[in-house]
């Protein structure tokens, strides 16, 4: 038995500890708004914040999050919309959209760390999330213009 | 002309409802008059607008979104005409329906297919609601005009809601076609305006439901293992181990068709749990004996050999205008190169996905599908289902490309859901998506050229083969159709006086498919690099002799007893092919580049130019390369002219998104087979353009109220030309294979 905590409410869980987190999410909880993409976390389609940092979830058993504090896309603007989210609207960002959810993930915890990130460090964060439509220069801008809102 | 009629009017209808304003179009050849299938108990919607009582406007968008931003585009074009107020619009996607004229995502030509029929419909349900507020006021119609929602009436003052107007809307007749006025196109508020996509807040908050992502109640979840070579077969299977994982139900062979089979599944053994992880290790533990079947032997590194063999042959002549061998014969200078793309795999963001339920009778299908009609199709043809016992509901997609035209993982659904009788997700991982693609063709080319002494190019001849799309549809086709050798081989508009094109041929030995701008990519990449070429050995700068090769403006037409033009299934009447038109993107490109500016040492820029899918396309890179090779892009200039914009932002994020598809292309992708499998499976061998790479890119949209074309496709098959022309002039090395990959390093 996991227990653990999923956007802020309590979960436990009895199944196959070697589930990846994203599959519990998605099949167990019904979270879609996080994203299958590779399952190798060489896409980052599927990012999570575990305790605040950003995880691949494909990547993550559920034999691992005993008392792990998970926030999905989904719990990301529980308290009112995210400066991230706000950003990636006022740049118009998405275009299939599917991989936004985990590069609002990435981008949020970037800056929760580093709240005026360079362009270098915003590429370094970001490079490990792949946009297929091409959606990248957009993606710079908003998380610049989230880390200027945020100052 | 269109007609139109009102089916508010039809008493089936009264009975569901009689509160709605109901506008039904036919538009012979067009869109056949219907209704809509979803009838709320306040509304009687119809094809594409109906109008609540409250003022809600539903407008119906016909075709379904892959990121192209239609969900968006098209209701636009109504709701400019119908002077709707874009804050109380409603979007819904219309299920797969013929009455719905197409419906497909795929040619880039939503917006040049819809803008009149969409701009018809709004018009047509405005004056309707125009003569409604007449008849309230006891006024003459032509005093009433339909502006921000409401009828205006300017000589007492007086307005009304749509919303107060629609009951009295839907008892009136129809305009007739002829007397539709149409907006002045200075009065369009939306056509031509950057409005959001209608989906970007549920996206950013992870709300928006994509296939991958349907849920029905009491819904299995299934995988299905596909035999590693195109065309093998099940022999036998184990399931033993594989039901032995807890979670996992039924294990089950599944039909299909393995080779030639179109929109079929390939067949396969689908394993059946309760949870998409219980049924990837069910797979995994399964034991399946295949027949590998005829492709066993499939080589891409032979194949390149055999198509390379096959441009070095005479194929078969597709174009010949003048003496090409006299005048290549005279020629001061002969040039001659070879080019090669390999095959390419979609990659969508969302891999394939399907939900179904089905019995023997009907099927109902949840799925990201760029071809509504042909995913219905796929279950009357392949399966058997009466049309009208099929229903297909279109999600929004994670990326479509061209894959998503197709129906085998739809297929794949409903067979396993008819099967275990229970509604089912089939999921596939990227290694399936990777794996059992319908591969961007691979393709050789031969270029050969001659230019008189003054560096005038004389001579032009163009020899193409690679595997066609018709042979995933047709058993043994192997030479390419009229709407592959018309994407960069016969429809290349150069001012030469002897050019002959040819197209060996080719087998295939993959299911091969559409892929974002199909061939254009390959061709383009030949002709615009043999140009910068033969600019070199005229002694010429590469952009001026671009122009100087488009020459004149004219209207471009190949057509002779030798020559079948294609221009994209529209008549060059009503889309002529004008050189003016490509050089003015060429011209516009290499102005906003700063063309002709010196640069540091170790850079470049390079110019490439394509018509595709009517919409002329020009770009300029610039380019950085160290001394050990590395390649930076600080800069993309693209020029585009696609007639009237409907949305510009839009625009402009294709374009900006196609910079990075062509990126992805020109430097890392490739998809390898040996022994019949496919090399790569994931993002790790599979490799593409991440955001280190990303440049800055600059989109310039020539003004124009020409009629509409389309955006999705055409700015992908300049970006690889224009950058290794770019390579060309920052080092002198020409690269003449894609990807680049190492092909730089020192």
């Amino acid at each position: 038995m996991v227990t653990l905590n999923v956007n802020g409410q309590r979960q436990s869980f009895d199944g196959d500890e070697e589930m990846p987190l994203l599959w519990y999410l998605r099949d167990e909880l019904g979270m879609t708004g996080t994203k299958f993409g590779c399952g190798i976390a060489a896409c980052g389609a599927c990012t999570v914040h575990w305790d605040g940092a950003a995880v691949r979830s494909c990547s993550i058993t559920m034999g691992e999050l005993e008392g792990a504090q998970i926030t999905t896309i989904e719990g990301l603007g529980a308290d009112g919309e995210h400066p991230v989210q706000a950003a990636w609207k006022a740049e118009n960002v998405p275009q299939c959209g599917y991989c936004q959810s985990g590069q609002i993930m990435q981008a949020a915890s970037l800056l929760a760390e580093n709240p005026s990130p360079s362009e270098a460090e915003i590429t370094e964060a970001m490079w490990g999330n792949i946009c297929r439509c091409g959606t990248y220069q957009r993606i710079r801008k908003a998380v610049m213009r989230a880390a200027g809102e945020t100052q | 002309m269109s007609a139109i009629q009102n089916l508010s009017r039809r008493s089936f209808l009264k009975s569901a409802a009689t509160t709605s304003f109901v506008l039904g179009l036919t538009l012979p050849g067009r869109v056949p008059l219907a209704l809509a299938e979803e009838r709320g108990a306040a509304f009687a919607p119809n094809l594409f607008v109906e109008i609540a009582t409250d003022g809600t406007v539903t407008i119906v968008a016909p075709r379904p979104d892959m990121g192209q931003a239609v969900r968006t585009a098209l209701p636009q074009i109504l709701a400019d005409e119908l002077e709707a107020d874009w804050d109380r619009i409603q979007i819904r996607q219309a299920l797969a329906d013929k009455k719905y004229g197409p419906q497909g995502v795929g040619a880039s030509d939503s917006v040049r297919d819809s803008f009149i029929l969409l701009r018809e419909a709004g018009a047509a349900a405005r004056q309707m609601l125009e003569a409604a507020a007449a008849e309230a006021w006891g006024v003459d119609a032509a005093e009433c005009h339909g502006k921000a929602h409401r009828v205006h009436h300017a000589p007492s003052g007086r307005s009304m809601d749509y919303g107060e107007l629609a009951e009295a809307a839907a008892g009136l007749p129809v305009p007739e076609a002829e007397t539709l006025r149409l907006k002045d196109e200075a009065d369009f508020r939306y056509i031509g305006t950057d409005m959001p996509i209608v989906d970007l807040d549920d996206i950013v908050h992870g709300r928006a439901d994509y296939g991958i992502d349907t849920v029905l109640p009491g819904m299995k979840y299934a995988v299905v293992a596909r035999s590693p070579v195109y065309g093998g077969t099940v022999k036998s299977f184990d399931a033993a181990a594989a039901l032995e994982v807890p979670g996992v139900e039924q294990v089950i062979e599944i039909g299909g068709t393995p080779i030639s089979g179109g929109y079929d599944s390939v067949g396969g053994v689908a394993v059946v749990a309760k949870n998409t992880w219980a049924a990837l290790k069910g797979r995994e533990a399964l034991t399946v004996d295949w027949e590998p079947g005829p492709n066993a032997g499939y080589d891409s590194a032979a194949y390149r050999e055999q198509l390379e063999a096959a441009v070095r042959a005479l194929g078969k002549i597709i174009r010949d205008q003048g003496d090409f061998d006299s005048a290549y014969a005279a020629a001061a200078t002969q040039l001659e190169a070879e080019y090669y793309v390999p095959h390419n795999v979609h990659a969508t963001m969302e891999p394939m996905a399907a939900v179904a339920r089905a019995d023997a009778e009907a099927c109902e299908v949840w799925t990201p599908t760029q071809d509504p009609q042909g995913t219905k199709g796929a279950m009357v043809e392949k399966l058997g289902y009466a049309e009208d016992k099929v229903t297909v509901h279109c999600t929004l997609m994670g990326g479509g490309f061209g894959r998503k035209s197709k129906a085998d993982y739809a297929v794949e659904a409903v067979r396993i859901a008819r099967a275990i009788d229970a509604p089912v997700k089939v999921t596939w991982t990227r290694e399936d998506e990777v794996r059992h693609g319908y591969y961007h063709a691979a393709c050789a080319q031969r270029l050969q050229a001659g230019l008189d002494d003054s560096g005038n190019a004389v001579a032009w001849k163009h020899c193409t083969a690679f595997p066609s799309i018709a042979s995933t549809f047709i058993p043994g086709h192997n030479e390419g159709r009229l709407f592959e050798i018309n994407q960069g081989v016969v429809d290349t508009p150069y001012d030469i006086p002897n050019i002959r094109c040819e197209n060996g041929q080719a087998d295939a030995h993959v299911r091969i498919g559409w892929f974002r701008s199909v061939c254009n990519i390959n061709h383009a990449f030949a002709t615009n690099s043999f140009v910068a070429e033969m600019a070199e050995a005229a002694g010429e700068d590469p952009g001026a002799f671009l122009l100087k090769v488009i020459g004149a403006r004219r209207i471009f037409d190949p057509t002779n007893e030798k020559t079948q033009y294609w221009n994209y299934g529209k008549e060059p009447a009503e889309f002529p092919y004008d050189t003016g038109r490509y050089a003015g993107v060429v011209r516009l490109a290499m102005e906003k580049a700063g063309w002709g500016q010196s640069l540091p040492e170790g850079q470049g820029m390079g110019v490439a130019a394509h018509r595709s899918f009517l919409t002329y396309v020009a770009a300029v890179v610039r380019v950085a390369v160290d001394e050990a090779g590395e390649l930076t892009i600080p800069r993309i200039d693209y020029a585009v002219d696609l007639g009237r914009v409907v949305n510009p932002d839009r625009v402009r994020a294709q374009v900006e998104g196609g910079a990075i598809y062509g990126l992805s292309l020109a430097l890392y992708s490739e998809i390898t087979a040996a022994e019949g499998r496919i090399q790569q499976g994931n993002f790790d061998d599979y490799q593409l353009a991440r955001i280190d790479i990303a440049p800055e890119t600059h989109v310039h949209i020539v003004e124009s109220d020409e009629v509409p074309t389309g955006i999705g496709e055409p700015p992908v098959p300049p970006l690889a030309p224009a950058l290794t022309n770019a390579i060309h002039a920052a080092t002198g090395k020409r690269i003449r294979r894609l990807p680049i990959g190492d092909q730089l390093r020192v």
